[in-house]
């Protein structure tokens, strides 16, 4: 196989780790030296090669062991994984679109073939060999969507549209930044971001609304988002935050390059064919900040972007406690210098 | 007086109206403590044939007897007062499932009650467009911990002991149709122990 898959873990003893091909390949989320909410959505196209961006559904060496977190996290709480009975052909829409894409962008690890409606999925690095018929919930383990998402890194909404507005109907959510499927599950575009301070006195959410309306068959989009957290936690949700809570009290100048963790979410967004609905995967990228510093451009850039922050986004992004620390730590990084464009390391 | 001016809040948080009087075949009105007003007001600019066409469920809490003639005096063709929205719940589902088209819903008092039968309402097909809601009386929430998921009703003090799993919760404005309630989160995850005074925020 051309990817080796870390056996690692995301919680206990914290084992996860980026090589330094996935330090180098990291979707570092600043374009610029400084921060504040855009929509920024581009097309989710093939992008520079071996990056997150090269292929619909990114597959990287995390995995296999991101797969197995998810079913931990599912078994001790299965409400992670909601779809509302009017949201199962979006869920098959899903399968599909994961199944063919995957397929076709990494031969060597997932086949697909179909005869007719009776299809054979093959996904090697998890050792699954399914036959089943598609659209028929009774030959899978699972309903499709959480067949699918159980098999693919990353959270994910499944977006109803009607009345002009999107619905938060399903979703497979077990590595989000803090917000409660269960609590959220039904809700409309402006209710479920209803929490997110400045954005909407800024018109993002009217006018990020209005675009994924729009959104096209075969032109997703994508963005980045990002957050931080203290180890690498996949599962930061609000449910189990007095367990993941009392961890961002432990910094020191120390132990923060090694504990403290920037979270990049890239979210793409598909428009699916039949149910007509929205899949919206977000998926987490977690890379320490001394992995980060071995670039100087983004010990330089996270410095400048976290110094000049509004204290109200570094509260809402639960970090205005250990800002001044961190502040501390990246300062030995930045010498000044100016920054290039964009957000990739400087080619040597 | 026991109308409330809520302030501006987050785009999840319910907002409620004044009722007006529409035309239908059958009109529901769900309501508890003092709801009851608002339903004696909408008396004021009724048609003389609209309770014979009127099914009341109420659910007096507090008040006691204290609107109870007032209500009956309206004979509505249906009455019914209940201890709880719990001991009505079945009563309330059942005449969602039975109901017909021309319907015409009015939810009264408390949001918890509101929310509650919004959420029967809408789950049993009821176009939003046949319901109003009127809050009167209380402020208290509903509130759901999002750690145990357990509801604590009436809640009126920020931050609160979730009754089910006992953590320090404080008091969102996130709502949930769903749930019919708001989201308790825990206040001292970071530092425990440290929890603020509690503050009494809603009567």
């Amino acid at each position: 196989m051309t990817i080796q898959f870390n056996d690692e873990t995301f919680r206990d003893d914290f084992s996860f780790k980026n090589s330094p091909a996935a330090i180098k390949r990291f979707p570092f989320p600043f374009h610029e030296d400084s921060y504040m909410y855009s929509v920024n959505l581009e097309p989710h196209t093939k992008t520079r090669p071996g990056s997150p961006f090269e292929f619909a559904f990114d597959v990287d060496e995390h995995y296999v062991s991101e797969m197995k977190d998810r079913a931990v996290t599912l078994a001790d709480d299965p409400l992670r994984c909601q779809s509302l009975p009017h949201m199962t052909l979006a869920g098959w829409d899903l399968l599909e679109y994961i199944m063919e894409a995957k397929a076709r962008d990494y031969p060597d690890l997932f086949s697909l073939t179909k005869d007719g409606n009776i299809w054979h999925w093959e996904n090697k690095p998890l050792e699954i060999d399914q036959t089943f018929i598609f659209l028929d919930e009774s030959t899978l383990p699972y309903g499709p969507m959480e067949y699918i998402t159980r098999q693919t890194q990353g959270d994910f909404a499944l977006l109803d549209q009607r009345d002009d507005n999107l619905w938060l109907d399903a979703g497979m959510i077990t590595s989000q930044a803090d917000w409660s499927l269960d609590f959220n599950v039904g809700m409309n575009f402006f209710e479920w971001h209803a929490p997110v301070p400045k954005a909407n006195e800024m018109g993002i959410f009217v006018r990020a609304l209005k675009f994924l309306l729009n959104l096209q068959q075969g032109a997703p989009a994508r963005r980045l988002n990002w957050t931080m957290t203290v180890n690498p936690l996949l599962d930061t949700s609000p449910e189990n935050y007095h367990k993941w809570g009392p961890m961002k009290t432990g910094l020191t100048i120390e132990n923060i390059g090694s504990k403290q963790y920037l979270r990049v979410e890239l979210q793409t967004l598909f428009r699916l064919p039949r149910s007509n609905a929205i899949a919206f995967p977000i998926r987490a990228y977690l890379c320490r900040f001394e992995d980060l510093m071995t670039v100087p451009k983004w010990g330089r850039r996270l410095h400048r972007v976290l110094r000049d922050i509004p204290d109200e986004l570094a509260t809402y992004k639960g970090f205005i406690d250990n800002k001044p620390l961190m502040l501390e730590y990246l300062s030995r990084f930045d010498d000044g210098a100016p920054t290039s464009d964009g957000i990739w390391p400087d080619e040597a | 007086m026991s109308k409330t001016d809520f302030p501006l809040s987050i785009d999840s948080r319910p907002v409620y109206g004044v009722f007006e009087m529409r035309a239908g075949k059958h009109h529901l009105m769900i309501a508890d403590a003092e709801g009851a007003e608002a339903l004696l007001d909408l008396a004021t600019a009724a048609p003389a044939d609209l309770w014979a066409k009127t099914h009341i469920i109420y659910i007096p809490k507090t008040t006691g007897k204290k609107y109870l003639g007032k209500l009956q005096a309206l004979s509505p063709d249906q009455f019914y007062a209940g201890p709880s929205y719990e001991a009505a719940k079945q009563r309330i589902a059942d005449t969602f499932s039975k109901a017909h088209m021309g319907l015409q819903v009015y939810l009264a008092g408390t949001e918890g009650l509101m929310g509650q039968a919004m959420y029967a309402a809408t789950s049993a097909g009821i176009p939003h467009t046949a319901i109003q809601t009127e809050h009167r009386g209380s402020t208290a929430r509903r509130m759901q911990c999002v750690h145990c998921k357990g509801i604590t009703e009436d809640v009126t003090h920020d931050p609160f002991i979730c009754s089910h799993c006992g953590l320090n919760l404080f008091v969102r404005d996130h709502y949930s149709r769903r749930m019919a309630a708001f989201q308790g989160v825990c206040i001292d995850a970071e530092d425990p122990g440290n929890v603020p005074k509690s503050v009494g925020l809603f009567k």
